[in-house]
């Protein structure tokens, strides 16, 4: 008959708004500024930089400035500028460090290639996503001290991953030690991490 | 608003009357009748004016809850200021005129419309002695101020040069002269019935109840039900409602004859919309739910103002209601709608009416005979045309997909 749909779909309606009102499975919204959703672990935005120590963030950087993710990232929104000197890196090996790490946030596509291709665990994906600024030019361009967090901010971000990275390095730093132990004179130049499982190393050291 | 000799009504029933004639009794007598009406104006201006400022914020919030969302609740307590903040965002927005426009009739588009829905206004009886203007022909004064509504819709459309403004335009006066029809159709039964033009008669008719607590309301009668159908299905398509919002789709015509406006010319144009939407939801308490008459009697304490407010807010969300829920028609549907289906059943129903007062002195059995004859007329021509109306129109089946 006509108007039996019409009446239907008015009962719909009736039934939402009512329930809107007692049940909370209905009403979804967060009042966000006041009220967070939870962040699903997976979430990702932004790239940081992992630092080992949380007292020495600059000293400690994982990175080594080897320049990959600046060359792989598709809208080139990181700039590199490799140290002159070299400093001991979290293995206590001499490394070159970056004298200048810039990202674009307001460039970056959030691809995480550059996490992808890092040999060296150095690069995360961060979950902040209030970076509003007044300046576009300065405000979104995050330079080194802004980027860098300690490795506790990463465990808290993503803890799975970021226990499986700490295995991964630990027993490298193992291996290294082993093999530095019994011929500590004739010891040949290695990188200070054996190739990762995850990305494609650059040059699998023996 | 004049004052009539009621004795037998409350303090509060009297009091706006009692508050006019305390003002204007300030002034020396030659000056009264001016500061009666200009009382009077800027009492439904007020009155009218809030009214449409808090309807526009609670249509949001039904919109919202209705979507399971709050809707607007940052302005205020629960949102309440949004109104005010909305009305600062529209007075501050630059007026732009387009240099092809015709500045006279873009100006005075959104005058004239704000001037006839205002003109509504003057005769409907919002109480026992609220009434602004009492004229014999009131009901046909109320039609013809409502429809010159349709003159700035158009004006508005052609004065803008704009390709859009002018579909919309034209499709407005498609929409609202098909259903000016079936309004008015719906509207002769009452005034067959109450024997008068006037909006006060007709609710002096609709007083009384029977055996006590029916009241002789007309939508309580075969023909009453079936005319007040008619009536707000033609309301929604005359207040350019949706579901038969096409002047101002959004989706197809950009704002259609309001693409053109800006700032506070465009808040008029709104303004308009919900003025319309309250007069001729106001006309139709007044010719079906009785006017200001309360449901039941015993009730004399409340003031009759307050009975016409609140059927008058329950229409204004039964409207909200049907916008949360219908999509919007197509132009070829809308006035299918309107010439195969309301206005045969609008003319069937005025045999309908013209049956239920011939019949009016039948008592005992023939009291039932007369029922159902009268209800026979109502729900056969409904089957029928809705049949005819919805034939080829089956549930849709997707072989391919």
């Amino acid at each position: 008959m006509l108007g039996t749909g019409l009446l239907q779909g008015l009962a719909v309606t009736a039934r939402n708004l009512v329930g809107s009102f007692h049940d909370p499975k209905r009403f979804v919204t967060t009042q966000y500024p006041e009220e967070r959703t939870k962040l699903p672990e997976a979430y990702r935005n932004f790239p940081f930089l992992v630092s080992e120590s949380e007292d020495d963030l600059m000293g400690t950087l994982r990175c080594v400035a080897c320049q990959i993710c600046e060359k792989e990232c598709p809208p080139q929104c990181i700039y590199i500028e490799k140290s002159k000197d070299k400093k001991p890196d979290a293995n206590g090996k001499m490394q070159v460090y970056p004298a200048v790490f810039d990202i674009d946030t307001a460039v970056c596509m959030s691809c995480q290639i550059c996490v992808e291709v890092c040999p060296f665990d150095a690069i995360k994906m961060d979950q902040v996503f209030e970076i509003a600024a007044t300046d576009r030019f300065t405000g979104l361009l995050l330079a080194r001290g802004a980027l860098a967090r300690p490795n506790s901010y990463y465990h808290a971000l993503h803890p799975i991953d970021a226990a499986e990275v700490d295995d991964r390095l630990a027993t490298a730093r193992k291996a290294a030690a082993a093999k530095a132990a019994p011929k500590p004179a004739a010891a040949p130049p290695q990188p200070p991490v054996a190739p990762s499982a995850q990305g494609p190393a650059p040059k699998p050291a023996p | 608003m004049s004052l009539l000799a009621t004795t037998d009504s409350s303090l509060l029933e009297r009091a706006p009357v009692l508050l006019r004639d305390w003002l204007s009794g300030l002034l020396p007598p030659p000056a009264r009748w001016v500061a009666d009406a200009l009382i009077e104006i800027v009492a439904i201006l007020a009155v009218f004016g809030t009214l449409f400022a808090f309807l526009t914020l609670a249509e949001r919030k039904i919109l919202g809850r209705v979507q399971n969302r709050p809707g607007p609740n940052r302005t205020g307590w629960f949102g309440l200021l949004q109104p005010f903040a909305d009305g600062i965002k529209m007075l501050t927005k630059e007026d732009i005129v387009p240099r092809a426009a015709d500045p006279v009739l873009h100006f005075l588009a959104p005058v004239a419309l704000i001037a006839f829905s205002l003109l509504t206004f003057s005769v409907i009886p919002y109480g026992r002695d609220l009434l602004a203007v009492r004229m014999d022909a009131s009901v046909l004064f109320f039609f013809a101020a409502g429809s010159a509504t349709e003159l700035s819709v158009f004006m508005a459309g052609w004065s803008s040069h704009n390709k859009y403004s002018l579909f919309a335009a034209m499709r407005a006066l498609a929409q609202l002269i098909s259903y000016e029809l079936p309004l008015l159709l719906s509207v002769v039964p009452v005034v067959l019935a109450a024997g008068t033009l006037s909006t006060a008669g007709v609710v002096a008719a609709q007083s009384g109840w029977t055996w006590g607590f029916i009241p002789h309301w007309h939508v309580f009668t075969p023909w009453g039900a079936a005319g007040f159908a008619i009536f707000m299905v033609s309301a929604l398509a005359e207040s350019n409602r949706s579901p038969f919002d096409l002047p101002e789709a959004e989706s197809e015509l950009i704002a259609g004859h309001l693409t053109e406006y800006s700032g506070f010319k465009y808040a008029l144009f709104f303004m308009a919309e919900y003025f319309g939407m309250c007069a001729l939801s106001g006309m139709a308490v007044t010719l079906f739910l009785g006017g200001w008459q309360a449901p039941i009697p015993g009730l004399g304490l409340v003031p009759s103002y307050a009975w016409f407010a609140l059927k008058l807010l329950a229409l204004i969300a039964g409207f909200m209601w049907v916008r949360a829920t219908l999509p919007r028609l197509r132009i070829d549907q809308l006035t299918r709608l309107a010439w195969k289906f309301l206005v045969p059943l609008a003319l069937v129903n005025l045999g309908t009416a013209a049956f239920w007062s011939l019949t009016f002195p039948w008592a005992g059995p023939l009291q039932l005979l007369r029922w159902a004859l009268a209800l026979a007329l109502v729900v056969g021509p409904f089957l029928l045309l809705g049949r005819r109306l919805s034939a080829g129109l089956g549930a849709r089946t997707y072989r391919y997909a």
